[in-house]
């Protein structure tokens, strides 16, 4: 098919609904799918959302309100599970809120959305499609007739930059190109809004660079008859990279914490000083709130109600090592460390805020900065380090001095897991009670306060301490 | 509609003309003749059906080879059918099993209690139900043949489509509402599709154990009289009969080639495709092919026969329902929920408690308290051999299993003849075995034993060789590299390596162990009958007897036999190995 992107956009265009290619296009406005000019494509209202039916059980996003406008690429930035999925699919009407209103396209959504189209993280494809009818499926699903089906297809294969792969199956692909397929299956729709769950983090950095671009360029170009794109992300640069506003996110509960715009010129250089000051005030931004979370009181106070992430204790230690060591000495700027470790975000700030949580270290303002038993541990043999890991351990987790009193206290020194579970669960939900464990476990293995036998499921002080 | 090879390129957009297409393809010149024998061996097979009874009476069964054919053809429509009739009866059952949590709740433990009802038993209480649908007509005993093979091949089939449909990845699934698919559209899109691997599997071990049971499918009792249909397993029971060796030769003969044919033109062809539809997204270096695949796919006669059945059944996804409100719909409380389990809860259980005093008042017309614990005891029996048996398979398969699985070129030849032999009905040897032990005048209770496993011990073989197959390299390396040798080796290697695939394979074992207890506690060859203490031989007497109090009994035992085995031994060695051993 030898087609000009403007005619492409032509065929893709022709079958928007009447009544929304109709009404009052901007002539400013690249996009073929104008709405009538003051409705946002999207209203989020008040939405709080818990999984459970209990009304004690954890809020994950609490009252959350949010607009998008057409012709807008808007970033939902967050760590892991602060709630971004659970709002996309809010939004896309694949889960109902607890409370609150979505509405796409002025429509109240209530059941699967009609005006959504979404990309998953995972690609989602059907092994046993090819990628032509992969992309059909959803034009099968609202009734086209076949013959306009596969020409709205291959319009969209074409326009992703997939063609000659009509008959692959998702098998023989690469990864960027079974995103494409995601891609081409969301956009063949011509959604009004098109929502975006991570699409790029399964792909390595320069395929993803290559997806982004392209995708970034259709959109520019105007060849995408979608009216705007949601996209959820824990990459701060991709989303200072792609977005017209950025929306960050706060976890536990999810919340909107701070919206920002971005109107540096495209196609946007991450080397460039505008866009890495922007890269680093979002970092403060995500680490200043962090600072409030646990501190030493907090952890005390939380008991056994604190969380722990399951970092190994390697990584600790590396980064830890890293830190003190030149050039850094102690204090070191996380996003520097993020690219020279190519670790992303989420996982750096992860193992920062447990040196944190362990006393071996603050996180201010995207920086972090070793405490005095960090540096001592940096440089120590084995045992000291295991010494000062186990005193912190202790000392600032409630969890392991609990388990550990009462395995001195029975006389045999046992004490089953289910034991502490049911007592964990009584704070947190049943897979935060299990990574808590699984962390414990490690760490206390680790630092040689307790140990564990997987087999029967039993913590015990060590043979030595109990003779 | 599933076909994917029914739409070749880009049609209208630069393909061949639409006569170039239907030029005919090399591959024609073997698809014509093969479509056009086929459809007439059918033809003919179909007319011998619609006959009346009285001509089964005029033409007798006759040992003569030269009507084997068609004994053959007979017996593998009825094989076709009862196939069909599963997979049928596996595309209802089981979606409603999971789609309904109240009628799972009773379907699937119903499922579990049909599998291990002996097929013997189905035969004896449908017979007359059967006949009396057509009276005086073939189609009557053909039909309750047909049900009796069905019995020992929709179970499995059901498990595994159950089994699938609740493990549908949750992405998939998601797409699916996001994208507004019909019910119908999802499940020809997607559940079906996710489940073909493991119901093409099972399906094949369905075949297998088909073959086992059509023998004795064959001839339908009704009181004194009994109703020999033509097939294969009639003409073994008259060569078991009259005392022919030579006839048993043919017969195994012609099972071989049927089998094979089976093979080539069923089973390999259903693999082979059935691979694509594999969930996993990573490119395997050997895909199974199959010559039979390729004819369809290639040749042009398949093409333009197949391309308006594709295009209606694709255009059945198109069609839209009025959809039903979903988020929106009045929800019910959790306490209106829970009252509503409780309700159905107790339903259920008044229901079983009426079919169990039913059962029991049937019972006690012709059941004592001694009778019980007799039955009780050679149920023990029969358990004692299953597992004593299995124990010695594992013993002599695991061994060989991973010595084959390691050397890739021995393990490709022997894959399939494992496979070939568990789909070998290995009652057509079970004379041999007579004939041995009144020789020799060995112990039946000891001696009989073995041909309980030898149709389904080839499926430890298989599994192991698979297991050690998939055994990791670099583990094998770190064997080589510490010198791990002899006891050591085995004990800490290789056996927890390949340990979950041998309790995968002796669940399959043990579970056509049981069902091959009635066949095989009780053996004839002439009149000369051999028969070892056991709860297979008592159900099988007692059918022949038709005295049903006891039938009823024997199966209620053999019932709670199998699935308290299942409960108590299978499960929690199966979730062990799942849980510890599984090398991933
Ligand atoms: N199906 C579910 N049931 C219960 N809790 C869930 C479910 N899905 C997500 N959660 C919880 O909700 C929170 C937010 O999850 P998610 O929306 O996936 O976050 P994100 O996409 O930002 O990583 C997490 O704490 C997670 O554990
Ligand atoms: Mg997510």
């Amino acid at each position: 098919m030898n087609l000009t992107p403007k005619s492409l956009r032509a065929a893709l265009g022709a079958h928007a609904p009447a009544d929304l290619a109709t009404a009052g296009v901007a002539p400013a406005a690249p996009g073929p799918r104008p709405l009538p000019s003051g409705v946002p494509i999207l209203t989020v209202k008040d939405v709080c959302k818990r999984y459970d039916s209990d009304p004690d059980s954890p809020l994950v996003l609490d009252n959350v309100n949010m607009t998008v406008d057409r012709r807008e690429i808007v970033a939902l930035l967050g760590r892991s599970g602060s709630g971004k999925s659970t709002l996309l699919r809010i939004i896309a009407g694949l889960l109902s809120s607890t409370s609150g209103q979505v509405a796409v396209a002025g429509k109240p959504v209530s059941g699967p959305a009609n005006d959504v189209a979404m990309v998953f993280q995972s690609f989602a494809l059907f092994p046993w499609l090819t990628v032509l009818e992969n992309v059909q499926v959803g034009l099968e699903a609202r009734g086209v007739p076949p013959a306009e089906m596969r020409k709205r297809a291959l319009a969209a294969i074409d326009l992703i930059g997939l063609d000659g792969f009509e008959n692959a199956y998702p098998r023989e692909l690469s990864g960027g190109m079974r995103q494409r397929v995601g891609f081409a299956r969301a956009l063949v729709l011509d959604p009004g809004i098109l929502l975006l769950d991570e699409p790029f983090s399964a792909l390595d950095v320069l395929t993803a660079e290559t997806v982004r671009t392209d995708f970034l360029d259709l959109w520019g170009d105007g060849h995408l008859a979608i009216g705007a794109v949601l996209l959820v992300t824990h990459n701060i640069e991709e989303a200072v990279q792609m977005c017209d506003r950025i929306l960050v996110m706060s976890s536990n509960p999810g919340r909107v914490a701070a919206e920002i715009e971005v109107t540096l010129p495209h196609p946007r250089v991450r080397t460039d000083p505008a866009f890495r000051q922007l890269v680093d005030h979002i970092y403060g931004l995500m680490t200043r709130r962090r600072k409030a979370a646990p501190g030493i009181a907090e952890t005390l106070a939380a008991g056994l109600s604190l969380q722990l992430p399951h970092v190994s204790t390697n990584v600790l230690a590396g980064l830890m090592e890293m830190v003190d060591a030149e050039p850094h000495n102690g204090v070191a700027d996380l996003p520097v460390i993020s690219s020279a470790l190519q670790m992303s975000t989420d996982d750096l700030l992860k193992v920062a805020e447990t040196l944190q949580m362990l006393g071996f270290a603050e996180v201010v303002e995207g920086d972090i900065r070793l405490l005095p038993p960090a540096r001592q541990f940096a440089q120590a043999e084995l045992d000291v380090r295991k010494r000062l890991f186990a005193d912190h351990l202790l000392q600032r987790i409630p969890l392991a001095s609990h388990i550990r009193r009462v395995l001195q206290e029975r006389p045999n020194h046992r004490a089953p897991r289910p034991r502490f579970e049911t007592e964990l669960e009584d704070h947190m939900s049943e897979t935060a009670a299990d990574e808590t464990l699984k962390a414990m476990i490690s760490w206390a293995r680790y630092a040689e306060v307790f140990a564990y036998d997987g087999d029967t499921a039993q913590f015990h002080l060590d043979a030595e301490e109990e003779a | 509609m599933t076909m994917h090879v029914l739409h070749g390129g880009r049609d209208g957009l630069g393909s061949p003309s639409p006569l170039a297409r239907l030029a005919p393809s090399r591959w024609d010149m073997v698809a014509l003749p093969l479509v056009l024998g086929l459809l007439a061996l059918l033809v003919f097979g179909g007319h011998e059906v619609a006959q009346p009874l009285s001509q089964l009476e005029r033409t007798p069964i006759t040992l003569d080879p030269w009507t084997l054919p068609y004994y053959a053809l007979r017996t593998t429509l009825r094989m076709l059918a009862a196939l069909g009739a599963s997979l049928l009866f596996t595309l209802v059952y089981a979606p409603l099993a999971v789609k309904s949590q109240r009628a799972g709740q009773i379907l699937i433990p119903a499922l579990d209690i049909l599998q291990s009802v002996p097929v013997l038993t189905y035969l004896s209480f449908t017979v007359t139900f059967f006949l009396g649908l057509f009276p005086g007509q073939v189609v009557g005993a053909e039909l309750a043949s047909i049900f009796a093979i069905f019995t020992s091949q929709a179970w499995n089939m059901t498990f595994s489509f159950y089994q699938s449909l609740r493990t549908v990845p949750s992405d998939l699934e998601e797409v699916c509402t996001g994208y507004h698919f019909s019910t119908w559209q999802r499940f020809w899109r997607l559940e079906v599709p996710f489940a073909i691997p493991g119901l093409v599997w099972n399906m094949m071990m369905s075949m297998s154990g088909g073959w086992f049971f059509v023998v004795a499918a064959e001839a339908v009792t009704v009181g004194s009289t009994t109703i020999t249909l033509p097939g294969v397993g009639a003409y073994l029971a008259l060569a078991i009969e009259q005392r022919d060796l030579g006839a048993i030769g043919w017969v195994i003969l012609t099972m071989l080639g049927v089998i094979l044919l089976y093979d080539q033109l069923l089973f390999r062809p259903l693999v082979a495709w059935a691979d694509r539809f594999r969930a996993d997204t990573v490119q395997a270096e050997e895909r199974p092919t199959s010559w039979v695949l390729t004819m369809v796919e290639r040749s042009t006669l398949f093409r333009t026969l197949g391309r308006p059945a594709g295009g209606a059944a694709r255009a059945t996804l198109r069609w839209r329902l009025p959809a039903l409100p979903r988020l929106s719909a009045p929800r019910l409380s959790p306490r209106a929920v829970r009252m509503g389990d409780y309700v159905w809860q107790g339903a259920l259980a008044v229901m079983a408690l009426y079919v169990a005093v039913h059962g029991i008042q049937f019972m006690a017309t012709g059941v004592t308290w001694g009778d019980v614990g007799h039955v009780v005891l050679l149920g023990l029996a029969t358990m004692v051999r299953v597992v004593v048996l299995i124990v010695l398979a594992a013993v002599i398969w695991v061994p060989i299993g991973v010595m084959v699985g390691m050397r890739p070129r021995l393990a490709a030849i022997v894959q399939p003849l494992a496979q070939f032999l568990a789909a070998f009905p290995s009652n057509l040897f079970f004379p041999v075995a007579v004939a041995a032990i009144v020789h020799w005048t060995l112990n039946p209770d000891i001696w009989l034993s073995p041909l309980m496993i030898l149709g389904t011990q080839w499926y430890i073989l298989f599994n192991v060789v698979a297991g050690s197959q998939a055994y990791p390299v670099d583990l094998r390396d770190v064997i080589a590299n510490l010198r791990l040798r002899g006891w050591r080796k085995w004990r800490d290697a290789l056996l927890p390596g390949v340990f979950p695939h041998l309790v995968t394979g002796a669940i399959t074992a043990s579970g056509g162990a049981w069902n091959a207890s009635i066949v095989a506690e009780a053996v004839s060859w002439g009149d000369t009958h051999v028969q070892a203490r056991g709860l297979g031989a008592y159900i099988a007497q007692m059918t022949t007897d038709a005295d049903f109090p006891r039938l009823v009994l024997g199966n209620v035992v053999m019932v709670c036999f199998v699935v308290l085995f299942n409960r108590l031994v299978w499960r929690p060695l199966y979730a062990y190995a799942e849980r510890r051993l599984r090398v991933s």
